[in-house]
């Protein structure tokens, strides 16, 4: 079995894919890979939004409690990204993100990720352009949920 | 729609016309009777003219007239004893060939197995004549015949009723002033659809009827009237007589376009004008002759053994008549009245390949609060988002 | 194909055959299943996507699809929810009981069309029941067709219909199956999410897919613009509509959707035909 390079990784997932080779190669400069147990928490609803995932197998489910119960939200699977408030200010997290079966995923580094943005506009604009089609796309599934699709 | 010409009925040389006097017209009567037909025509009740069995002429309006506009309708009494010199009342044909209420079948459970049989209503056909019907009317019922006859299914009462019905047409000697049947194409001269038409000519030397066969059994019937052979001038006095209704008319509904015009404007803010007046009380589509909605009532009866299904007329107005589980797709004013008038003058001509409309105008008449048809298409029209022929209903959506 | 017209055993086509009741059984919390047969057992051919209407004796009488096998017109398979008088009276049916029944009415699924191509299949809630004898048809005459994804959504994981056989259908290697609800507790393994998210994975080649959907309008209404981002072509869609039927034969009028009628134009339209109305409001 090959084993894959980050920025090989990288240069497959949609997310990614068009990106400039050197952009990815940056990336992965960033990032490292990390693994879960089933049960594991990936983010922490208040804590500091110090990295993002893209999931690479098994999925993570966004979790919130309302009145003592825990509700999935929103499931997120291989290919997909987990995590977009390290983006914005006070970069924290608003739902708890738990591993539903083990799960692997690439880690990337927040801050060292911003930084390259405030750098480089144009790193920073391929960035914010994919990331803003994901917190559109999931915006949009948010309110489609909220009209409760199979009344 | 370009106003056409409506098509002068050219006598073949079998059809001879012939007149008719005023006795004539009552052994015409006698003879439908004499022939097994009930003789439906009209009558003045309860201050309209209504359609309702008729015996002899003096039964007919004879010296009535009306006032007609949004909203109104009166009765005022002629300075002569014209037969026919009204128009339309609120009654359409469509309720003898279509009747409002009737037993579709009753069914019987058995006391063991609770399984129950089925007896269907037998299927009541009277043979029937109508006397006095309006080129509109003609219209009207060609409508309802593509309506209950045209498609795959056949609704058998309605199909049975008018094989028994014979047809004596009236041209219109006058016009209302909610008139439009020209705008429509549909009169105000008889053209077809007619076993027998009657143009009443009256002056200060004669009262008399030009007869005029459109069928083999009108024909048949002419011949035993023993009337005199018309001239040409009569006919030609008939013809002007028609013509001059024609002058009459003041309604007018521009109908270029229509379909488009209605479906590319189905967020037009006009909707929500006439929403505002339309209390949505069914009147327009009891009225109209064409409309053609029922539904069906299941009932039993108390000791629960034996249950019955009614077919009722319905209105596109109410709530129900949209209503699937979780409500009614339809709940304001503003979408029923646009179903009704986008299915009346646009998706009737998807459907059927005609009009619904066929500018009688009882919708206007009869509406309590005078809302009128021919208006808001004009309305819609002069400020329309998007002309007619350039249009999808989709790009009217596109600013949502 | 033409599907199949009704049983004439009346002269009126408003007057029902009896059916018996053969089966009922719970699907979800409110939704049940009946199987029907009718009157001496006579065989009633159907096309997947086409309704019957069910009376109940002296209650009223509803339009219901047909959720069984088409390759199977020994009985009648119908699942409903409870939602009005003559369905919360049809929870109480037990075997041996009568009902009356008129259908099948109605359009097809274009299975035949489809074969050869993908197949995506896409049901939300209770939409799943119309298109059953779809993937019952599919699964029988599997080498017909090239890929088949069948996407299911329901609120919770207690509201999903049919869960068995979705089981069972997702087990096969030769059918890829995906389900997801809106919300679910931590004991719920599967997707959380709506529907619309499955499209953009969805193993299918969207120049070469024939797509049927049902269930509620919003439902079809965010799924079609989905498909059409994924590069699905209108005239590749289907769906099917609902609306107010007492007659089912296109003569009372209720059922009108701008120029169709639902009961003999549909339920089953391509979606180009339909596109126009789609979003207009209470139309």
């Amino acid at each position: 079995m090959k084993i894959h390079t980050i920025p090989e990784i990288l240069g497959e997932v949609p997310f990614f894919r068009d990106l400039k080779p050197e952009y990815r190669e940056f990336l992965a400069g960033c990032a490292r890979n990390v693994h879960f147990k089933a049960g594991e928490f990936l983010l922490l609803a208040g804590k500091k939004a110090t990295h993002f995932y893209l999931i690479r197998e098994g999925h993570v489910a966004l979790e919130m409690e309302a009145g003592n119960k825990v509700f999935s939200i929103q499931t997120i699977g291989e290919g997909q990204i987990l995590g977009w408030s390290w983006l914005v200010p006070p970069y924290t997290w608003h739902y708890d993100a738990r591993a539903v079966e083990p799960v692997s995923a690439i880690s990337f580094d927040a801050k060292c990720v911003r930084e390259k943005c405030e750098k480089d506009p144009v790193f920073g604009y391929e960035l914010l352009k994919r990331f803003s089609r994901l917190i559109a796309e999931r915006l949009m599934a948010t309110r489609i949920q909220m009209a409760d699709l199979y009344q | 729609m370009a106003r056409r010409t409506p098509k002068t009925h050219t006598p073949g040389p079998d059809d001879a016309p012939m007149l008719l006097d005023v006795e004539g017209l009552g052994r015409l009567i006698a003879l439908l009777a004499e022939e097994g037909y009930v003789v439906l025509g009209p009558r003045v009740r309860d201050g309209a003219v209504v359609y309702d069995e008729v015996r002899r002429v003096a039964d007919l309006p004879v010296g009535w007239t009306e006032e007609q506009a949004p909203g109104r309708y009166r009765l005022v009494r002629r300075d002569d004893e014209a037969v026919f010199g009204f128009t339309l009342g609120p009654h359409a044909w469509k309720r003898s060939l279509f009747p409002p209420r009737r037993r579709l079948w009753r069914a019987e459970r058995s006391e063991g197995d609770g399984a129950f049989t089925i007896a269907e209503e037998p299927v009541e056909a009277p043979k029937q004549a109508f006397l006095g019907v309006r080129a509109c009317e003609l219209a009207a019922i060609a409508v309802q015949d593509r309506v209950f006859m045209g498609g795959a299914y056949v609704d058998p009462v309605y199909a049975a009723r008018r094989a028994n019905t014979f047809i004596v047409a009236v041209n219109c000697t006058q016009a209302a002033a909610t008139c439009f049947c020209a705008s429509m194409d549909t009169g105000p001269q008889a053209r077809s659809g007619f076993d027998l038409a009657l143009t009443e000519l009256l002056d200060d030397d004669r009262h008399v009827f030009l007869l005029e066969a459109g069928t083999e059994t009108g024909r048949s019937f002419a011949a035993r009237l023993s009337a005199a052979p018309a001239v040409p001038e009569d006919v030609a006095a008939a013809r002007a007589v028609v013509a001059r209704t024609a002058e009459a008319l003041t309604r007018t509904l521009d109908t270029d376009g229509i379909r488009d015009l209605l479906f590319g404007n189905l967020d037009h803010p006009r909707w929500d004008e006439v929403a505002s007046r339309c209390l949505a009380c069914t009147n327009c589509t009891l009225v109209c002759p064409t409309c053609f909605c029922s539904t069906v009532e299941d009932t039993t009866d108390l000791t629960g053994a034996v249950a019955e299904r009614w077919q009722t007329w319905d209105s596109c107005f109410t709530m129900d008549f949209s209503y699937i589980h979780g409500g009614s797709v339809r709940k304001t004013h503003r979408a029923r009245y646009r179903q009704w008038l986008t299915h009346k003058l646009a998706s009737w001509i998807d459907q059927f390949g005609t009009s619904g409309c066929v500018g009688c105008g009882r919708c206007i008449t009869w509406c309590p609060v005078g809302i009128d048809l021919t208006e808001e298409v004009r309305a819609i029209r002069e400020s329309a988002d998007i002309p007619p022929h350039t249009t999808s209903a989709n790009q009217a959506q596109a600013g949502r | 194909m033409q599907p199949p017209t009704p049983l004439q055993t009346a002269a009126h086509p408003m007057t029902p055959v009896s059916g018996r009741v053969l089966r009922r059984r719970w699907e979800t919390d409110d939704t049940f299943t009946l199987d029907i047969e009718v009157a001496g057992g006579r065989p009633f051919p159907f096309a997947p996507g086409q309704f019957n209407m069910l009376y109940l004796f002296g209650v009223g009488e509803v339009p219901i699809s047909i959720s069984g096998d088409p390759d199977d017109p020994s009985k009648l398979t119908h699942t409903t929810r409870e939602v009005g008088v003559v369905t919360r009276a049809m929870r109480r049916l037990r075997p041996g009981d009568t009902l009356g029944v008129r259908g099948p009415f109605g359009s097809a699924w274009p299975v035949s069309e489809a074969e050869g191509r993908d197949v995506v299949v896409i049901a939300g809630g209770i939409g799943l029941a119309p298109l059953r004898p779809v993937v019952y048809h599919l699964m029988r005459h599997r080498l017909r067709y090239n890929r088949i994804v069948i996407l299911y959504g329901a609120r919770s994981p207690e509201d999903i219909l049919y869960a068995k056989e979705l089981g069972q259908w997702s087990a096969r290697l030769d059918v890829e199956v995906l389900v997801t609800v809106d919300r679910a507790a931590r004991r719920w393994r599967g997707n959380v999410g709506v529907i619309t998210r499955l499209i953009p994975r969805a193993p299918f080649d969207p120049e070469n897919v024939v797509a049927m959907v049902c269930g509620p309008e919003i439902m079809m209404s965010f799924t079609v613009l989905e498909l059409h981002r994924r590069g699905v072509a209108s005239e590749r869609i289907h769906v099917s509509m609902e609306r107010n039927m007492k007659c089912a034969i296109g003569l009372c009028g209720h059922c009108q959707y701008g120029p169709h009628f639902i009961c003999k134009d549909g339920p089953v339209f391509r979606f180009d035909a339909v596109e126009d109305l789609f979003r207009v409001r209470e139309f």
